[in-house]
């Protein structure tokens, strides 16, 4: 069974050129995918599309088993599967790091004990425990991207969609990272990166997006 | 963040139930906003700025925010005198003020600053998050708590967003002054500021959705309305139904 499967998909911004064309993808269990190409390609745009954030214009989406139609199926894939914006300061909106790390997993039902056990045990993992009762639009760069991450970690996500993790990242950073998505039991990973290092790390299949398709 | 540098502390007033701050902000305010004569918009201001050394909030800021409003004031004041019909009290470059008039522009000066400070020492001592939260648990329509929240939201990225075009701009050169090119170069930096704000609103909003945003609002520290809770919130109607009534007793006895 595929994890996520892509058929097909169309996509162009409004009055825009063709962004994805025809464009078929399909992430298996273990999979570790990295998707590189120039930049405006829509590698971005990709990664919405899979969790319904906007809608192509043509072609199905299958996630999790299930043929993805409407806000309900997308919101159960969103859950299930985690993405790491390119810019941390979108993802962080709470006033503590640790109300945000606990925001999903409230969303996702679960009572406030349990939430704050989980965000405690997450934070901790990542070594963020120290930060846990600071603004988080006070955190430097590599603390905002590992928050960022923190929040996603907490919701147990299956997938793990990463969008130019390591950008404005020191490299001691960057390792850090690396060490915490090794020790992340993630049934597969996709990551929209260029640092080639990080790749290599990552020993993940390369893909390239090019003319609305993915290449390999 | 700037509209939340006073929610820092640790007063009475700040660990207060934001619920219970939020009715008193109301109460008092509307009772303030009722009262007639100068003696009780006096004892209005001094209550709120008695709330306000409570609250042991930072002078300089706290000052900086009265004086925001006062200058919008000032001009209120500086007109009213002169527009209000009534007896006059003396004539300033030939045209005639009136008693009336003064005492309309000390009852909204009095006014406007007492509701201030009580909003202040009541609203600026909570996070937003929290006051949000509380508005939904006092059963305001969720649609406008949104609202208030994600303004809130946005105005803070605004407000980065034009620190950043700034920074560009002047790292580039730019000093302002009074040319077509500084004016074309603001229309630029306002236009680059809107769109570059909703492209990021939009963005923020997607990654709400991805942790499975709905519309409710988390807080993890739950409010517990606590004895000392009730306590506050008595006093507070207590002073709102005095200020009525020293009102009913003393109307305004200094210009009549």
């Amino acid at each position: 069974m595929y994890l996520v499967q892509l058929k097909e998909i169309n996509f162009s911004y409004e009055n825009g050129p063709s962004v994805l064309d025809g464009l078929d993808f399909v992430l298996q269990d273990h999979d570790r995918i990295a998707i590189t190409g120039p930049n405006g390609t829509g590698k971005t745009t990709l990664f919405h599309i899979i969790l319904g954030l906007i809608r192509p214009s043509a072609g199905e989406i299958h996630a999790f088993g299930k043929k993805m139609e409407d806000d309900n199926d997308f919101s159960e894939c969103r859950s299930r599967a985690g993405l790491l914006f390119q810019d941390p300061d979108d993802q962080l909106f709470c006033p503590s790091v640790m109300e945000d790390v606990a925001f999903g997993p409230l969303n996702q039902g679960k009572s406030h004990n349990e939430a704050r056990e989980i965000a405690e045990k997450t934070l901790r993992s990542l070594g963020l425990w120290h930060i846990r009762d600071r603004a988080p639009y006070h955190l430097s760069g590599g603390e905002k991207r590992l928050a960022a991450l923190a929040t996603i970690l907490s919701m147990q996500p299956e997938i793990l969609l990463l969008d130019e993790p390591t950008a404005g990242l020191a490299p001691e950073a960057s390792e850090k990272l690396l060490a915490i998505l090794d020790t992340y039991p993630a049934r597969a990973l996709v990551a929209i990166s260029h640092d080639r290092l990080f790749l290599d790390a990552l020993s993940a299949k390369r893909l390239v997006l090019k003319d609305g398709r993915l290449h390999s | 963040m700037t509209c939340e540098r006073l929610a820092a502390g640790t007063s009475t007033l700040h660990t207060t139930d934001p619920r219970v701050k939020l009715c008193l902000a109301f109460i008092l305010s509307v009772t303030i906003a009722l009262l007639e004569g100068c003696p009780a918009q006096f004892a209005a201001l001094a209550a709120g700025f008695l709330l306000v050394c409570w609250a042991r909030l930072p002078v300089r800021e706290t000052a900086g925010r009265l004086v925001a409003i006062n200058f919008f004031l000032f001009l209120v004041a500086a007109v009213v005198p002169f527009t209000t019909p009534g007896v006059t009290a003396f004539s300033f470059l030939s045209l005639p003020v009136t008693w009336q008039g003064i005492e309309l522009a000390l009852s909204v000066w009095l006014k406007c600053n007492a509701i201030a400070a009580v909003n202040i020492a009541f609203l600026a001592t909570s996070t937003i998050f929290s006051l949000a939260h509380a508005l939904a648990h006092l059963k305001v329509p969720s649609k406008l708590v949104q609202l208030f929240f994600f303004s809130w939201r946005y105005i803070h990225i605004l407000e980065e967003e034009l620190g950043r075009i700034r920074t560009a701009a002047s790292l580039r050169g730019f000093r302002p002054s009074t040319s077509l090119h500084t004016y074309r170069t603001l229309a630029w930096m306002t236009g680059a500021l809107l769109i570059k704000g909703f492209e990021r609103g939009e963005r923020v909003y997607m990654a709400m959705r991805c942790r499975g945003f709905n519309g409710t609002f988390w807080l993890l520290s739950h409010f517990h309305f606590h004895a000392r809770d009730g306590v506050i919130a008595a006093a507070g109607i207590v002073a709102s139904l005095a200020l009525l009534i020293m009102d009913n007793r003393t109307r305004c006895i200094l210009f009549n």
